[in-house]
């Protein structure tokens, strides 16, 4: 067994209320590490050959809950969440902070891997080896902070009751999803600590298809056994050193990029994209921290950079609201992308959203696409039943928030996230509306545009992705560069932290922790042409193969979602846009890169080098 | 921090905790060699979000467990002040959880036994990593006249407390 792992996996058949412990070979776990890679593995191990018929909605998708062989150790403490997505029909390894990686390697288990449906609505609650389906009809219908309350006072009564002569028992991790979720939104988050959230892929959704509103687990062990204690003790103190010194970092986690990714870098979605530069001052993180910050450092398990700050509005009309900074990505998309920018306002979007369990990135998207097609006339106020959504109206935003996550009305279009939205509207209207769908297949693009270049998304950032809009996954040429997508999957499997583990660490530090935790001895080098580069041609070969609902055609969605060749009208870079012919160049000289064929898919020969000779018979019918 | 020469006392500013559980990590990897957050002598409780704390033993004035345990397996440091447990005449009872104000102790998950912060024989390693993060929650003191047992509060009633100074009346739907 490599050193850093409990040595076992938790897998539960929903269908059948059953569960068992599975193991993979030492092998497997040397290419494909854990988290993201493992998922990617797993899913096309079991799924490849009945891919493309498979509904991510049905019981037969695998849900899959895994923390990497870091969890614990590097400061973060991330779980990955994976399956296949709703969104766009291939594989997302979706990150969250919060403490439920680390309680499940307490409770001895690499991962949980979920498979089936529940006859009505279940949660799991894991102590140690001990694992029970328990009824959820309680907390059924429960907005997420109510979750959170029932299930801690739920699992502290058990565990006092079982295990009456322990002591006071600490809460159980919890991983949950609120009503969006429960209604299987496609843009439904996986939700943790209440403001924590599994986002890309739309993992709330899965759930939910399966009747499962959350998993609980308290463990009781240590974290496993490592193979240099000291080195792992050394490296945790160089990443929290770093950390320290991080004092802006530290300070206003990524809350200053409301302000900034507009008034700076002209790189912050606003009503729907249609501008990315702002000068509001009233939006300045000192405005949030001044007037709503009720905490100043917020942190997940071992954590030294705590760039998460809790906010609360304190007075008017949306009084009571809390939420957490709410950090860049909640601030912009909650925020200008709806033409909101009052920080009160934001807070209140952000907390709404983190309690229906839905993804403020592809939420607020969907929101902005519908807002735009209501400025341009093309969604009346009937289509949107009764809401007039004009920019900047919190309130109206909230309503049809609301109606999304119940699929209600409009919301039941909505809830099908930007893309399939585009697609339906524009039957219904006979108008291609697809030109003011800001997304990359099936996947709104994180709050980072690349028409300024000043931001660190790149021109193919998003087009090449595997993991599509996705912000923290993003491509680049050379294809193993510095921004290569094979960092992202390492970040991914591992797990680390993009905060507590960037900014300002040596390069090889995430892989010298890696060798220090498990004893083996991987490079950068071995990563990317290897584990890192396997994990991405899986996850390609998937997302090519799509879903019943929709399928990609690399020659038309390898690409920029069209707003981005529209010249930014206003702002320091007026008048830049991505240019259509040199991104093309990019994207097949990254496919060259990559090992994809000029239609962008995995080559033959490619595959056969990777051992991966099921991918190569799974994708032979797309290159008829 | 250089070990003091008398008595000491973890001072505490419970509603600056970030809930990073640094302290967890600290304490399990100098008591066990191991991160171990469940046999760690301080644990942080978040049964509400943001509400984080460490629960950790006050060092009551008349160490109620001391006098409750029907073994004398608990003993109180000269040095330090501390609370230390024989592990040779714990029988895991549990009379020291339920004498605890707070219900600090708990038991060693490994085995029956029970475990209190010994204050690292004076130089406490969770106070060392918050310190060293700046935030300021656990601070050595030297142990003076001081109503130390108001600190050994249950968790919920210790996180009713930080809720509500965090969350105003809001509290009162989380709790």
């Amino acid at each position: 067994m490599i050193l850093g792992y409990a040595g076992k996996f938790l897998e539960i058949d929903l269908s059948e209320g059953a569960f068992k412990n599975v193991t993979f070979d030492d092998e497997l776990l040397k290419d494909y590490v854990g988290g993201r890679a493992l998922a990617a593995k797993i899913l096309c191990e079991r799924l490849i050959s009945e891919w493309e018929e498979l509904d991510p909605l049905s019981p037969d998708n695998i849900l899959l809950f895994l923390p990497g062989p870091l969890t614990g150790f590097f400061p973060g403490g991330r779980v990955c969440v994976s399956g296949k997505s709703p969104q766009s029909n291939g594989v997302v390894g979706s990150t969250v902070g919060g403490e439920f990686g680390v309680e499940l390697r307490c409770a001895g288990y690499d991962g949980v891997i979920v498979t089936g449906q529940a006859e009505k609505p279940v949660y799991v609650f894991i102590k140690d080896s001990d694992v029970e389906i328990r009824d959820a009809s309680r907390i059924w219908g429960k907005d997420g902070k109510e979750t959170n309350t029932l299930l801690n006072k739920e699992c502290r009564r058990l565990l006092s009751e079982r295990y009456p002569d322990y002591g006071e028992w600490k809460e159980p991790a919890k991983l949950y999803i609120g009503p969006a979720g429960e209604n299987k939104v496609r843009t439904a988050v996986v939700v943790a600590k209440w403001t924590h959230a599994a986002g890309y892929g739309g993992y709330g959704a899965v759930m939910g298809s399966k009747n499962l509103k959350a998993v609980a687990v308290k463990g009781t062990g240590p974290l496993p056994e490592v193979a240099d204690l000291r080195k792992v003790s050394r490296l945790i103190d160089v990443v929290n050193k770093n950390a320290y010194e991080n004092i802006l970092w530290r300070r206003w986690g990524t809350g200053g990029g409301g302000y900034s990714f507009a008034a700076k870098t002209s790189s912050e979605p606003i009503r729907n994209w249609q501008e990315e530069w702002h000068d509001e001052k009233g939006y300045g993180v000192d405005q949030f921290e001044s007037r709503l910050w009720v905490k100043q450092s917020w942190s997940d398990f071992g954590c030294g950079t705590n760039c998460m700050k809790i906010a609360q509005v304190k007075s008017g009309k949306f009084k009571g609201a809390i939420t957490d900074n709410p950090d860049y990505e909640m601030e912009a998309y909650l925020g200008p992308n709806l033409g909101i920018f009052v920080p009160e306002e934001n807070v209140f979007m952000s907390s709404l959203i983190d309690d229906l369990g839905l993804c403020g990135i592809q939420t607020g998207n969907v929101m902005g696409f519908a807002a735009e097609l209501f400025q341009r006339g093309i969604l009346s106020k009937k289509d949107l039943d009764g809401i007039e959504l004009k920019w900047g109206d919190t309130e109206a935003f909230a309503k049809l928030a609301k109606k999304i996550a119940l699929r209600e009305g409009i919301g039941d279009l909505l809830a099908e996230g930007t893309y399939r939205a585009a697609l339906k509207i524009g039957r219904m209207k006979g108008k291609d509306v697809l030109q003011y769908a800001v997304q990359s297949k099936g996947i709104g693009i994180g709050a980072h545009g690349i028409r300024s270049g000043k931001d660190f998304s790149t021109d193919i950032g998003y087009a090449c992705s595997v993991q599509c809009g996705d912000h923290t996954s993003i491509t680049d040429l050379p294809e193993d560069g510095a921004v290569g997508e094979v960092w992202a999957v390492f970040n991914d499997s591992a797990i680390c932290c993009n905060f507590s583990g960037g900014f300002g660490l040596p390069r090889n530090l995430k892989f010298d922790f890696y060798n220090a935790v498990t004893g083996l001895a991987l490079t950068r080098e071995s990563w990317s042409k290897g584990g890192g580069l396997k994990t991405l041609q899986i996850q390609r070969a998937l997302l090519l193969l799509g879903g019943p609902d929709l399928k990609w055609n690399p020659k038309v969605h390898d690409d920029n979602p069209s707003r981005f060749y529209e010249p930014l009208p206003s702002g320091p870079y007026k008048g830049k846009a991505a240019d259509r012919t040199s991104v093309r160049e990019s994207v097949l000289q990254y496919y060259q890169e990559v090992g994809w064929d000029e239609n962008g898919i995995p080559k033959s020969e490619t595959l056969k080098k990777l051992e991966l000779r099921d991918v190569n018979k799974a994708l032979r019918k797309l290159r008829k | 921090m250089a070990t003091r020469k008398e008595p000491i006392w973890i001072a505490r500013d419970l509603s600056k905790c970030s809930g990073c559980r640094k302290c967890e990590i600290a304490c399990s990897l100098h008591h066990e060699k191991r991160i171990w957050p469940e046999a760690s002598r301080v644990r942080v409780f978040m049964l509400v979000p943001g509400a984080d704390f460490p629960h950790l033993c006050a060092q009551c004035e008349d160490y109620p467990c001391v006098e409750a345990c029907p073994f004398k397996a608990l003993s109180v440091s000269r040095k330090t002040s501390a609370v230390l447990v024989n592990n040779k005449k714990c029988t895991g009872c549990g009379k020291c959880i339920e004498a605890c104000p707070g219900r600090i102790p708990h038991m060693y998950p490994a085995n029956k036994k029970i475990v209190i912060c010994d204050l690292c024989n004076g130089n406490p390693q969770c106070v060392k990593v918050c310190q060293e993060g700046g935030w300021n929650v656990l601070k050595t003191v030297t142990r003076r006249e001081h109503p130390y047992k108001l600190y050994a509060r249950k968790p919920e009633e210790q996180t009713r407390s930080l809720a509500i100074k965090l969350y105003g009346e809001k509290a009162e739907e989380f709790i």
